[in-house]
């Protein structure tokens, strides 16, 4: 058992935190106030290959392997969780259900260009009535002779306002019991019918752009059928097994952020005559939560190894998910507290922190959800 | 177009902490980086080839483990990198240092031109550069903040940063420039060209022997400089702030100016 990083990890973690702190960083407090995502950062994050990860070479990716992928999502996150969680988005859910379930022919059409950041990806599969119970999709596709039409509404699309390419869950098979009967669809931003619905006002993660995207009528050929007919629900589950590894990852950068800025803040500020790092309940707090953030990469790295390794992973990764989000909230809990009134204001970086982790027990998967499926891989 | 780059790895000084006791640097989890003024040499190296086309070989003299330095320069786009390691180059002084570097600049065959950061942050000498250009009998230009090749190749204009002012300097090919921050904004190395870099690994490396280098110029042999001592100079006292109504202030002040002997009033 080896957990030192390899070459590759260790270049990865310093490049993405080197880009993070000077390109990303600076803007991050205004992002977060105008909620706008940021376009202007999208060129100089292709020239990294931030889009295309884990992507392999020979469709334009990076090749890299999983473990860097988090350490990546990890760095992102540590400076703009919204920036973290829109990239994780696009290398995983939205780029995974094509790699692995497309043909030939569509990953050697899809994948350069989601790798280069010429498209960016988004995963459509919750609906008003399909959030946890990701089997109650609406959404319908209708064969046509050789064309599809989709219709229905999806909700929470991550990237959806940024997004050249979707991922789309429908119901093809109404005959069958209820998530048997669903596929999976590419539908580029510019099919007619594809529209932005409404934009989401949220608590945290403020410049990920998250939309409902309404199909109305839309037509696409038979090339955009992605997998298997009837296997819609397993590519997205599977699709959603490595994406947790991503929003695992997410939430230790939010927390070590928390962690870092909570020390700092605990060395300077003087109450009683003395730092307030100096104080023993401000101490403890501070261990506890360098406990979890340590706790919570060893299992974010763990899952992610796994997957490299080509063995099954749903356990781990839904464990990481679990342990590291809920970690993550109480980090920034006590790191809130230990800022005092200050931290309860936009001058200082913990405020943000706060509201950014708070999501991370809710998508891909809520807490509840994480815990039904770590239930039922240990045998219940 | 030729291009040579020279990079020195060195302790990230930003992080780099004094052992109270000893005076000296705790170089123990210090992480190593790319001199920075070497990154944006070669970052126009990068330059240079993107325009004129040729290739970017990056030379590095160090101990084995300057390797990541040159993993991490080839990861930004450099097309072959050379580690110049040999015991037998232990205890070079500047000139020594860039005896080899200059035998090895020749030992790459064909060159136009050689790039490198004005000086390095540990030694903080600015020697290099010039006693390399010296060396291989070329015109140096340095302090760069810009480097305009002609469009033929062969000449060059390059200005340079001075405390008071510019300057202009034209020059033909080959030639030896070394470069400050302002005059680029390095790349980040992509994540390809790490995944690259790290799955095929073509460690090269350059010996003594390798370079043609005469014993008699390398090591302590060929190293004029003896190094009688190094220290830590005393930390400064604390200053003092005087506070209060300036016509009692100024008292207090030339009683502390006269204590410390540093100007005399009768
Ligand atoms: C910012 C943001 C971005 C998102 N991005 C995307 C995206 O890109 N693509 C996408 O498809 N979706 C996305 N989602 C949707 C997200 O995956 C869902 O919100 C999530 O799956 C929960 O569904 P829900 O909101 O409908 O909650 P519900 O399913 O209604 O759950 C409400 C509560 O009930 C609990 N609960 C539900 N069922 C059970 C059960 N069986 N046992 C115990 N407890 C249960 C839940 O855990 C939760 O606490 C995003 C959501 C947000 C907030
Ligand atoms: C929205 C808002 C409204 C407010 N309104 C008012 C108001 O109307 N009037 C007013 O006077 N004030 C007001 N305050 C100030 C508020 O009472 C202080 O923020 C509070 O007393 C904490 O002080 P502090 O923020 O300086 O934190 P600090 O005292 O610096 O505390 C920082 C952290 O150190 C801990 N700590 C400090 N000392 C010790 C110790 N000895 N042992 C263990 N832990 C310690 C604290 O518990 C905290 O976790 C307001 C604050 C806010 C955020």
């Amino acid at each position: 058992m080896d957990f030192a990083p390899s070459k590759e990890q260790e270049m990865v973690r310093n490049a993405v935190r080197a880009f993070a702190e000077d390109v990303i960083g600076p803007s991050v407090a205004e992002r977060d106030e105008t909620e706008v995502y940021p376009s202007e950062l999208v060129e100089q994050m292709a020239d990294l290959d931030l889009f295309g990860l884990t992507t392999p070479l020979e469709y334009g990716g990076a090749g890299s392997d999983t473990v860097s992928y988090a350490i990546a999502i990890e760095e992102l996150s540590r400076v703009d969780a919204s920036v973290g969680v829109s990239l994780a988005v696009h290398n995983s859910v939205a780029t995974y259900p094509i790699l692995y379930h497309g043909d030939e022919e569509q990953k050697h059409k899809w994948l350069p260009q989601l790798s280069s950041g010429e498209r960016i990806g988004a995963f459509c599969l919750s609906e008003a009535q399909a959030g946890s119970d990701a089997a109650g999709v609406e959404t319908t596709g209708v064969k046509d002779g050789d064309e599809w039409i989709i219709n229905g509404s999806k909700l929470w699309a991550t990237n959806g306002g940024c997004a050249g390419m979707y991922i789309v869950i429908a119901v093809t098979d109404k005959s069958l019991k209820k998530g048997k009967g669903l596929s999976a669809f590419i539908v580029e931003r510019e099919r007619e019918g594809v529209s932005l619905g409404m934009k989401e006002k949220k608590l945290g993660i403020r410049s990920s752009d998250t939309y409902e995207i309404v199909y109305d009528e839309v037509r696409v050929p038979e090339e955009n059928f992605l997998g298997a007919p009837g296997k819609g629900l397993a590519i997205s589950l599977g699709t959603l097994d490595g994406g947790r590894i991503g929003i695992g990852a997410q939430a230790v950068g939010i927390a070590q952020a928390a962690l870092e800025e909570s020390v700092a803040y605990a060395n300077e500020r003087e109450q009683f005559g003395r730092p307030i790092g100096t104080l023993q309940p401000i101490q403890w707090k501070l261990a506890d939560m360098a406990t979890d953030v340590a706790a919570s990469r060893l299992l974010v790295y763990q899952a992610a190894n796994l997957k490299d390794k080509g063995v099954p992973f749903t356990k781990e990764a839904a464990i990481a998910k679990l342990f590291s989000s809920e970690a993550a909230i109480r980090v920034v809990h006590n790191g809130l507290q230990i800022h005092g009134g200050f931290g309860y204001t936009k001058d200082y970086p913990i405020e943000r922190l706060y509201r950014d982790a708070r999501v991370t027990t809710i998508y891909e998967g809520t807490s509840e959800v994480q815990r039904l499926v770590i239930a039922r891989q240990i045998g219940l | 177009m030729n291009i040579v780059v020279l990079i020195k790895q060195v302790p990230d000084t930003t992080d780099v902490k004094i052992d109270p006791r000893t005076g000296t640097l705790i170089r123990e989890g210090v992480p190593s980086i790319i001199n920075p003024d070497d990154k944006h040499a070669l970052e126009e190296g990068l330059r240079i080839r993107e325009k004129f086309g040729g290739t970017v070989t990056v030379l590095s003299m160090g101990p084995p483990q300057a390797e990541d330095a040159l993993m991490e320069a080839r990861a930004m786009g450099a097309d072959t990198t050379v580690l110049v390691s040999d015991r037998a180059f232990a205890g070079s002084d500047t000139l020594a240092t860039s005896y080899a570097l200059a035998r090895s600049v020749l030992t790459t065959g064909e060159w136009d031109i050689v790039l490198g950061g004005r000086q390095a942050i540990d030694g903080d000498t600015a020697q290099i550069g010039p006693q390399t250009a010296e060396l291989l009998g070329v015109p140096q230009v340095t302090y760069c903040i810009e480097i305009e090749i002609a469009e033929d190749g062969r000449s060059v204009t390059a200005k340079r940063a001075l405390e008071d002012g510019y300057e202009v300097i034209e020059t033909k090919l080959p030639a030896l420039f070394t470069v400050i921050k302002d005059i680029n904004e390095p790349r980040y190395p992509s994540i390809r060209g790490i995944v690259n870099v790290c799955r095929d690994c073509d460690v090269q490396t350059w010996n003594a022997k390798d370079i043609g280098a005469s014993k008699k110029m390398i090591g302590l042999d060929g190293s004029p400089t003896q190094v009688a001592r190094t220290f830590a100079p005393e930390p400064k006292g604390e200053g003092l702030i005087l506070e209060g109504p300036p016509e009692q202030t100024t008292k207090e002040l030339v009683k502390h100016l006269r204590e410390k002997n540093v100007v005399r009033v009768r």
